[in-house]
């Protein structure tokens, strides 16, 4: 993140205001040009967004590359469906805490629980550095996914069906617009959140972590506790996800936590742009876009992203922040 | 006993494959720096090159030949059109562009031969079975792919530890910057490891074709126990590699086939058996999560 004078924060916090705006019409212009399954579409993207905008905290500016961010995702996911469960059955969430079907109890559970995974696998794992600690992100978000495939009483494989949307207030959260806002409104708040996050003190330490580790621990800076940190608010911010996944599917799966789901996440940020604020949501919008228009043109599509994501990277660097920074640019000259 | 000692050739079976993956993979991370996803799609091309040729031809050793062939020329192909130009680059941008390249093959490969799974036969030469010890019959196709993982692990060793493009792989795994500025052309020597990695990829999958179905996706699905076993061993370490794989492979096929039985002393038959199938399936990855916490560098790690 390179530093910028305090005069572009204006241009930068109008930008945001204008997004917003746009966002907010959005379900409306949906409707209107008769296409209202778009923002159930946007809905999705907007959650994958914050999760993947979670993850590139700990990726983009902690260097942590962590490849079981799925494990954060599918907890955050299960959280809201068993306790839902829970609360149907006048039972107990995973034996210890009571169920509920309101989202203003269920969001701060997801957010507890995945910030306190993130808290136990980040003190193991950040004992190593490089590929290795990679793989063994990997490895702990393994272990979840086998867990929970082989738990019968959470659905096993088959995973888990939501009878009912979770509740907040009188809202009707049958209808996609209320999730699209409810998404939408948490995007923007983790947007700000994290935004908060990297211009604070923590977040230039943490960027000089990245940088240079013991050039920061001869100024006087322990790295250790600053990427802890890290791991666990970006844990906490994919747990929101997840949940909020879960809540607009009404299903959770093991497939939540799979590995495949960390390499999604993964490949979001990369598309988008690592160590940027808005990349991670350019690249949900553009990986889940492109699925979607090119999967409903061909069933090959597959064939089609793998090149287009190829050209990105061997032309496009930085990903498609780099590439519009570098258009932008050009035109300004 | 029969039952255990069946149940350990089944790992060592296991860990030669998973050794001929992961040696390629671990050379290939250790002495050009590149993290590659689409190994796997190298194993599944080597698979399905042989399984085409096995079929229309018969033969087994133009099925051989085909495979390898196949894996080797494609893993050189994609050295020379996409990774080289990303040796330079951050690994995540490797990551995304063999990521590209998973999509592409597997989509491909499933618009050529379909989605259905491809049943191999075991060549006639290598049919029938033996018995290593009383009461245990054992098929001798099984026994032949340890046999050639015995021979690889040795030829491999003395490639690397006794020839002069062996020395140069080591001086390039401990020290890469070095031998560029020793004057050696680095550029080849990639592509060779590159291939050799392909080839050895080719090989299991040749291998792995009358033992498993054949069919789009294999490839992810051992690529990600490839990687445990390359971070296990050491990355960059071939010894390592071939420990690792070991020890990945009788783990995961003892505690699949045993476990069922221990826990089904403790539970209800069903419940056991799904918890069994989770845990035994999660003992790879806490015996990753072991060694790395004890030694986070992996066994023999090849960077000192």
């Amino acid at each position: 993140m390179p530093e910028r004078p305090s005069s572009v924060r204006r241009p930068a916090a109008l930008a945001f205001c204008a997004v917003l705006a746009a966002l907010t019409a959005f379900p409306f212009a949906a409707e209107s040009i008769g296409q209202p399954a778009l923002t159930s579409l946007m809905a999705r993207i907007l959650i994958y967004g914050i999760a993947a905008a979670s993850l590139n905290l700990a990726l983009g500016y902690g260097g942590l590359v962590s490849f079981g961010h799925a494990a954060f995702f599918g907890l955050g996911g299960y959280v809201a469906a068993v306790m839902a469960q829970a609360a149907r059955a006048d039972g107990l969430a995973f034996g210890i805490l009571p169920g509920s079907d309101q989202l203003a109890i269920v969001i701060p559970v997801a957010m507890a629980a995945g910030g306190l995974l993130a808290l136990a696998i980040g003190a193991l794992s950040l004992r190593t550095s490089g590929v290795q600690f990679i793989m063994i992100t990997l490895a702990f978000a393994q272990m979840l996914f086998y867990l929970f495939a082989s738990l019968k009483a959470y659905g096993g494989d088959d995973g888990l069906t939501m009878r009912r949307r979770l509740e907040l207030g009188q809202l009707d959260m049958r209808d996609d617009k209320t999730i699209y806002f409810l998404a939408l409104a948490m995007a923007a708040l983790v947007y700000l959140v994290l935004w908060r996050v990297v211009i604070s003190r923590f977040g230039r330490a943490l960027a000089g972590v990245r940088q240079n580790e013991s050039r920061m621990q001869a100024i006087g800076i322990a790295p250790l506790p600053y990427k802890l940190v890290a791991l666990t608010i970006s844990g906490v911010g994919t747990a929101i996800a997840g949940a909020l996944m879960a809540n607009h599917m009404r299903f959770v799966s093991p497939d939540m936590l799979h590995w495949t789901k960390s390499g999604e996440l993964m490949i979001m940020v990369i598309l988008g742009g690592v160590g940027t604020l808005i990349g991670p949501f350019l690249g949900a919008a553009t990986l889940v876009g492109l699925e979607t228009v090119l999967g409903g043109v061909t069933e090959n599509w597959p064939l089609y992203l793998g090149p287009i994501l190829l050209a990105v990277v061997l032309y496009a660097r930085g990903g498609l922040t780099g590439l519009l920074g570098a258009v932008l640019s050009r035109k300004l000259r | 006993m029969t039952l255990v000692v069946e149940q350990l050739l089944n790992g060592v079976q296991l860990g030669v494959m998973l050794f001929l993956l992961a040696a390629g993979l671990t050379l290939v991370f250790g002495v050009m720096g590149i993290i590659n996803l689409a190994h796997g799609s190298l194993y599944m091309i080597g698979a399905y090159a042989a399984a085409i040729v096995a079929e229309r031809s018969g033969s087994t050793a133009l099925a051989l030949v085909a495979g390898l062939g196949a894996a080797a020329a494609f893993g050189v192909l994609v050295e020379i059109a996409v990774l080289r130009r990303l040796y330079a680059r951050d690994h995540l941008d490797q990551v995304l562009a063999t990521f590209a390249l998973i999509l592409f093959v597997n989509q491909a490969t499933a618009m050529l031969f379909g989605r259905q799974p491809i049943f191999v036969a075991v060549p006639s030469l290598l049919q029938g079975s033996i018995e290593p010890i009383p009461g245990l019959t054992y098929p001798v196709f099984r026994i032949a792919v340890i046999v050639v993982g015995i021979v690889v692990a040795i030829g491999l060793y003395v490639l690397i530890n006794k020839t002069r493009i062996g020395m140069l792989v080591r001086a390039g795994a401990t020290h890469r910057q070095m031998v560029r500025a020793l004057g050696v052309d680095v550029r080849l020597l990639f592509t060779a490891v590159f291939g050799l990695g392909a080839l050895l990829a080719g090989l299991a999958g040749v291998m792995a074709g009358p033992i498993l179905a054949v069919q789009v996706g294999m490839g992810e699905q051992i690529l990600i126990l490839t990687f445990v076993v390359m971070v296990i061993g050491g990355v960059g370490s071939v010894r390592g590699a071939l420990l690792g794989a070991l020890m990945v492979g009788i783990v995961d096929t003892l505690m699949r086939a045993f476990m069922p039985g221990l826990l089904r002393g403790l539970m209800a038959g069903a419940d056991a058996d799904a918890l069994a199938a989770g845990l035994s399936s999660m003992g790879i990855y806490l015996l990753m999560a072991i060694v790395l916490l004890v030694r986070p560098r992996g066994l023999f790690p090849a960077h000192a």
